[in-house]
C-alpha cells in the first residue's frame, strides 16, 4: 500500500501532477475526515430536512388558518432568501444570544457547534423545499382513490396510511431525488462558518501545498462521485418501488 | 383561469362577479391573498414593530448607537452593494442562457460524438456544487489576459460571474433539451412532410412551441441564481454580504448588530425574489406545463 502511495511522489517528481492527499499521510489523512464530515452532514441534514418536511406537510394539511399561514410564511421565507444568509444569521445571529455552555476542562464554549448550526439552517432550509413536494405528491392522489378506499371500509387515518401515502411517496420520490442533491451541493456552504467539510480541508490543503489544480480537479470530481452514488441509490428505490400503470 | 368560479347570469351580480376575479388575478401574481392582514391585525403588527424597536434602541447602552439607527445609516452602503448582486445575477443569467441554450441543442443532435459530450459536460456541471465552480473559477483563471499588444484585466466580479453562469449553463441545457423532447414527435413528422429541413423544423416550428414551456424554470433559475450571488462574497467580491463584514466591522464588532443586520439583508432578498417565486407560479399554471 506504501509503495502504491510512494509512486504518487514519484509521478510528482516525473511530471509535476502533485497529489499530495495521497504520498502524503497528512494531507492524505485531513482529506479523509474532510470527506466523512461532508457525508455525515449531508445525512443529518437529509434526515432532519425529510422529518421537517413530513410534520410541515401534515400540519400544512390541517384545519386551521393559522398553523396553515404560519407554514406557508416559513416555507416562502426560506425559499426565497440565500441559504448562505440564513447560516450567517443562524450561527452569528442567533449563536451569540445562546447561553455559553462549558466544555470539559470548564472552557467557555458556544452551545452549539458549526456543525450543529449548519445541520440545523440547512434542514430548515432543504425542509422547507421538502413540504411542497410532499403536499404536491399527496395532492396528486385522486380524491376518486380515497373514495373507493372509504367504501371499502377503510377508517380516515388508514386511508392515508395505507392508500395515500404509499402513492404519494411514489409521485414524489423524483423531485424529492433532485432536493436531495441539492442539498449535498449545499453542505458545500458550511465552509463559509469552518466546518471542515471537503471543501473546507482541500482549500487548506491547497493553500499549504499550493496544488490548485490537482485539488480542485480532485474536489469537483469527488462531488462528482458523491451525488453520482445519491442519484444511482435513488434512482435503483424508485425502479423498486414502481407500481405498473401508476404514474409516468 | 381564475373566472370560472365567479360564473354568474344574473346581471346583477356581473359586476360582483368580474371584482371578485380582477381580485384573484391580483392574489395570483402578488400572493397577498396568503396573508391579507386586517386593520386590526396591521395596526397590533404594527405596535408589536414599534415596541421591538423601542426595546431594541433603549437596550443599547447610553454611548452605543442605536440598532435601527445603524441599520438606516448604512443602509445606501449596502443597497449598492445589493445593486451589485442584481448585476452580477443578470449577467451572469445572460451568459448562462446563452451557452445553455447552444448546449442544449447540441445535446439533440444527431451526431454521436457532439451528442454524448455535450450530456456528459451538462451533467458535469448540473452535479458539482455552486461554491465549488466559484472556486474554480477564481483560483484556475488569470487575472488578466496578455494577447501581446494588449492587456486585458479580468477582474474577479467578472470571474465571480463566469462561474455563477456555468451551473445555469447546465441547467439551461437541460431545459432546453426536455422542453424539445416534450414536443410531441408528430409535430417533427408534419414538419418533415412539409419539406422543412431539420434546421427549419427546429427554428420555425419546435423552438416557437418550446419558449411557453421554458419560461417558468427558465424564472426559477434566475431566483435560485439571484440568492447564491451572495456566494461570491466568499471568494472575495465586494457585493452586499462583503459590505455587512465591513459594517461589523467599522460598528466595533457589536455581537447585537448580528441577527438583525442578517435579517436585514434576508428581508432584501425576499422583496427582490418572491414577486419572482409567484410570476413563475403563474407561468406555470398558465401555460399548464408540469415542470
Amino acid at each position: 500500500m506504501e509503495a502504491f502511495f510512494q509512486s504518487f511522489y514519484q509521478l510528482y517528481e516525473k511530471t509535476g501532477i502533485n497529489l499530495t492527499i495521497l504520498y502524503d499521510a497528512y494531507d492524505r489523512g485531513r482529506f479523509v475526515e474532510g470527506i466523512e464530515t461532508s457525508i455525515w452532514l449531508s445525512l443529518s441534514c437529509l434526515f432532519f430536512s425529510l422529518i421537517i418536511g413530513l410534520v410541515g406537510a401534515w400540519l400544512q394539511g390541517s384545519n386551521h388558518t393559522i398553523t396553515k399561514r404560519f407554514m406557508q410564511a416559513y416555507i416562502q421565507v426560506f425559499r426565497n432568501t440565500p441559504p448562505l444568509v440564513q447560516m450567517y444569521f443562524f450561527f452569528f445571529g442567533v449563536g451569540v444570544l445562546l447561553p455559553m455552555g462549558e466544555s470539559e476542562y470548564g472552557i467557555p464554549e458556544p452551545m452549539f457547534s458549526a456543525f450543529t448550526w449548519a445541520v440545523i439552517s440547512l434542514s430548515f432550509f432543504a425542509g422547507a423545499f421538502n413540504i411542497e413536494i410532499f403536499r404536491s405528491g399527496i395532492e396528486s392522489v385522486p380524491k376518486s382513490t380515497i373514495e373507493a378506499a372509504e367504501s371499502l371500509g377503510y377508517t380516515r387515518t388508514k386511508a392515508y396510511l395505507y392508500i395515500v401515502l404509499p402513492l404519494a411517496f411514489r409521485v414524489c420520490l423524483p423531485s424529492l431525488t433532485n432536493n436531495m442533491v441539492n442539498l449535498v451541493k449545499t453542505t458545500t456552504l458550511a465552509y463559509a462558518i469552518a466546518v471542515p467539510e471537503l471543501l473546507y480541508v482541500s482549500n487548506q490543503i491547497w493553500s499549504d501545498s499550493s496544488n490548485v489544480p490537482e485539488m480542485m480537479t480532485v474536489l469537483l470530481l469527488t462531488y462528482f462521485v458523491l451525488v453520482g452514488i445519491l442519484v444511482w441509490f435513488m434512482n435503483r428505490w424508485e425502479r423498486k418501488l414502481k407500481l405498473p400503470g401508476y404514474g409516468v | 383561469m381564475t373566472d370560472y368560479k365567479y360564473k354568474t347570469d344574473l346581471p346583477v351580480l356581473l359586476p360582483a362577479a368580474k371584482r371578485l376575479a380582477r381580485k384573484d388575478e391580483r392574489d395570483a401574481i402578488w400572493g397577498f391573498g396568503l396573508m391579507r392582514p386586517s386593520g386590526r391585525q396591521l395596526s397590533v403588527f404594527a405596535i408589536f414593530l414599534i415596541l421591538i424597536t423601542g426595546v431594541a434602541e433603549a437596550r443599547s447602552p447610553d454611548n452605543q448607537q442605536g440598532i435601527i439607527s445603524i441599520l438606516i445609516e448604512w443602509t445606501p452602503f449596502l443597497f449598492e452593494g445589493f445593486l451589485f448582486n442584481i448585476l452580477i445575477s443578470a449577467m451572469a443569467m445572460l451568459l448562462g442562457t446563452v451557452l445553455g441554450g447552444i448546449l442544449g441543442l447540441m445535446q439533440i443532435s444527431l451526431i454521436p460524438s457532439i451528442k454524448h459530450s455535450s450530456w456528459f459536460v451538462t451533467q458535469f456541471f448540473r452535479n458539482s456544487p455552486w461554491l465549488c465552480l466559484l472556486f474554480f473559477t477564481m483560483y484556475m483563471l488569470p487575472f488578466e489576459f496578455d494577447l501581446g499588444f494588449v492587456v486585458i484585466p479580468f477582474p474577479d466580479w467578472l470571474k465571480a460571474v463566469l462561474g455563477l453562469s456555468l451551473p445555469i449553463m447546465a441547467n439551461m441545457s437541460e431545459i432546453v433539451r426536455g422542453a424539445i423532447q416534450s414536443i410531441p414527435f408528430g409535430q417533427w413528422e408534419a414538419a418533415e412532410s412539409l419539406a422543412f429541413t431539420r434546421r427549419q423544423q427546429l427554428w420555425q416550428i419546435i423552438l416557437p412551441q418550446c419558449v411557453k414551456r421554458m419560461l417558468a424554470p427558465w424564472m426559477n433559475w434566475y431566483a435560485i441564481l439571484t440568492m447564491a450571488t451572495v456566494l461570491a462574497s466568499i471568494v472575495g467580491v465586494n457585493e452586499v454580504m462583503t459590505r455587512v463584514s465591513e459594517v461589523l466591522a467599522s460598528t466595533g464588532g457589536r455581537v447585537d448588530l448580528l441577527a438583525p443586520l442578517y435579517f436585514y439583508i434576508m428581508t432584501w432578498f425576499f422583496l427582490y425574489t418572491y414577486p419572482i417565486a409567484r410570476l413563475t407560479m403563474r407561468a406555470e399554471r398558465k401555460f399548464n406545463v408540469n415542470t
